[in-house]
């Protein structure tokens, strides 16, 4: 009896390692040692320490990119990303997560925290984007349009509504006069373009840097500029933040003429 | 005399770690129910349940963990009896693996059920060619998802019973001429009642709550595939006290399923 209980404890610890997981981080620079170059007379006001940045989704590439960078920059900062939906982030911030840096894809969740009185500052755009319908690689089924994620043979997932991409989306649909019967309505866009990955669905509405990140495993399907729509990207600082002169560079650095170019490669929309 | 006031000195010093402890041990599990109980919106009740994602979460979740208690209970007896009563090569490997939903990361026990019954699935490609029939985003996929991380519960709790009862009971009433089955119905199952209710109500809990397997393999639609676990935490970003609310109904299932076990826990008495 002792042994079978021995053995299930064991179970049960390795189960608990194994579900232990924790946050994404950025490139993961070790913070460097004291400057080198003490011979210069001036103090150093070098930023250091963590900067943790809640942002949406769609950013998780080229946020990963940035925030790597950023580290080159400042040796001494360790950038620690979180992902999720902006409206799941939002929540969090609201329920105190110790943040530095919010970065939103559309604007009702940055309204929200900033409603609460959570922001340090005044949002700062840096980036759009538009949305595209991503595809099987191979567009097996013919997908065109917007119009034949109506067809019944399709299998159509969506970012849920309140979910900055999910509510583009369904403006876009309801603008083009049509009906979808999505088969699911996912936490957040990266999510909903899983699905087309795993080849549980047929097509989902996604952001075009969506498609582009995910590096042929799915294609993209563009829709017309005429009904397309798009959300800016925000960035602000949380008030309160544990490192607000790392975050304010950090906004600074998202502004920066590298950044910016490089956002453009990854396919986002400059403000 | 110095020896004896050693002994109970050091007593009373272990007595009082194992009851700061203790306190702790209950301050972290009833403070969180405490900080939910405190923030329902209890005079908005019948206007909050109106929220169209309330009802339609829980009519689902009540359907969904029923039905998975169902299957588990139709395959699970049998195999429990299985694990119980018979001997064989790769018993205890087989056993292993079957409570093995029972600790895996429910996550993980989505991703498996996509790879098992999507629809590139080793089964469900098949199933799919062949019948039509799709277990993501439907309602039996969340069934499926349910009895797969419940299942083990019945199993484990009515093997334990199986194995406390008294063979010799079984063979009296054979030797009073009862067959196999007449065994099984009027003596063993009606003695196994307290271990398989136990069983059938941790089996159910567990069912209810499930969220992890259920959002990744039959992903979420109101109505369809969002349960009430989807839905608070879904709820939580637009209507948090629709959120609370529907804890609260949880809470209040899970807490009767433990008033009802009556701390008759996984089958010990």
């Amino acid at each position: 009896m002792a042994g079978r209980c021995g053995t299930q404890v064991l179970v049960v610890l390795l189960a608990v390692a194994l579900a232990a997981c924790g946050p994404s981080t950025a490139g993961g620079a070790t913070p460097g040692a004291a400057t080198a170059d003490g011979a210069s007379g001036r103090a150093d006001d070098r930023l250091a320490g963590d900067l943790v940045v809640l942002a949406a989704a769609s950013l998780t590439d080229a946020l990963q990119e940035i925030g790597a960078r950023f580290e080159r920059d400042h040796p001494d900062v360790t950038v620690r990303l979180s992902f999720a939906s902006s409206s799941q982030l939002a929540v969090q911030i609201g329920e105190g997560a110790p943040a530095d840096v919010f970065v939103s894809a559309g604007p009702r969740p940055m309204e929200r925290v900033a409603d609460a009185g959570l922001l340090a500052g005044r949002p700062m755009r840096f980036a759009g984007n538009a949305l595209t319908i991503a595809v099987e690689p191979g567009n097996p089924l013919g997908i065109t349009g917007l119009g034949d994620l109506e067809r019944r043979d399709v299998v159509v997932v969506l970012a849920a509504p309140d979910v900055p991409a999910g509510e583009l989306a369904a403006d876009v649909v309801a603008a083009a006069g049509l009906s979808l019967r999505p088969a699911s309505l996912e936490r957040d866009v990266r999510a909903a373009l899983a699905r087309v990955e795993l080849g549980e669905a047929d097509a989902a509405i996604v952001y075009e840097t969506d498609v582009r990140a995910a590096e042929g495993a799915v294609d993209g399907v563009a829709i017309p500029v005429a009904r397309n729509r798009g959300h800016r990207y925000t960035a602000a600082v949380v008030a309160g933040a544990a490192n607000a002169d790392a975050a304010a560079a950090f906004l600074e650095h998202l502004r920066s003429r590298d950044v910016q170019d490089r956002l453009r490669d990854l396919g986002f929309a400059l403000p | 005399m110095t020896r004896r006031a050693g002994a109970s000195h050091g007593d009373r010093a272990v007595a009082a770690a194992t009851g700061a402890l203790a306190v702790g041990a209950v301050l972290l599990l009833v403070l969180p129910l405490v900080g939910l109980l405190l923030r329902i919106p209890w005079s908005r009740i019948p206007e909050v349940v109106r929220d169209p994602a309330v009802l339609p979460a829980l009519r689902l979740s009540l359907t969904t963990s029923l039905l998975a208690l169902t299957i588990a209970v139709a395959l699970g007896l049998p195999l429990a009896w299985v694990f119980a009563r018979l001997e064989f090569p790769g018993k205890a490997l087989l056993r292993a693996l079957a409570v093995l939903p029972m600790v895996l990361p429910p996550v993980v026990a989505g991703v498996a059920l996509l790879l098992a019954f999507g629809r590139r699935g080793l089964v469900g490609a098949p199933l799919d060619a062949l019948a039509g029939v799709r277990l993501p985003f439907s309602t039996a996929g969340v069934v499926v998802a349910e009895a797969f991380v419940a299942m083990p519960f019945l199993v484990v709790t009515v093997e334990s019973g199986l194995r406390l009862l008294d063979r010799r009971l079984d063979d009296a009433a054979a030797t009073l001429g009862a067959g196999r089955w007449t065994t099984l119905r009027r003596v063993t199952l009606p003695l196994l009642g307290p271990s398989l209710a136990s069983g059938m109500a941790l089996c159910w809990a567990r069912a209810l709550g499930e969220f992890g397997a259920t959002i990744t393999f039959a992903g979420n639609l109101p109505g369809r595939t969002q349960t009430t676990p989807l839905a608070v935490y879904l709820l939580l970003e637009t209507s948090p006290e629709a959120a609370y609310l529907l804890s609260l109904v949880l809470l209040a299932l899970s807490l009767a399923v433990l008033v009802a076990l009556r701390g008759r826990f996984l089958g010990v008495r």
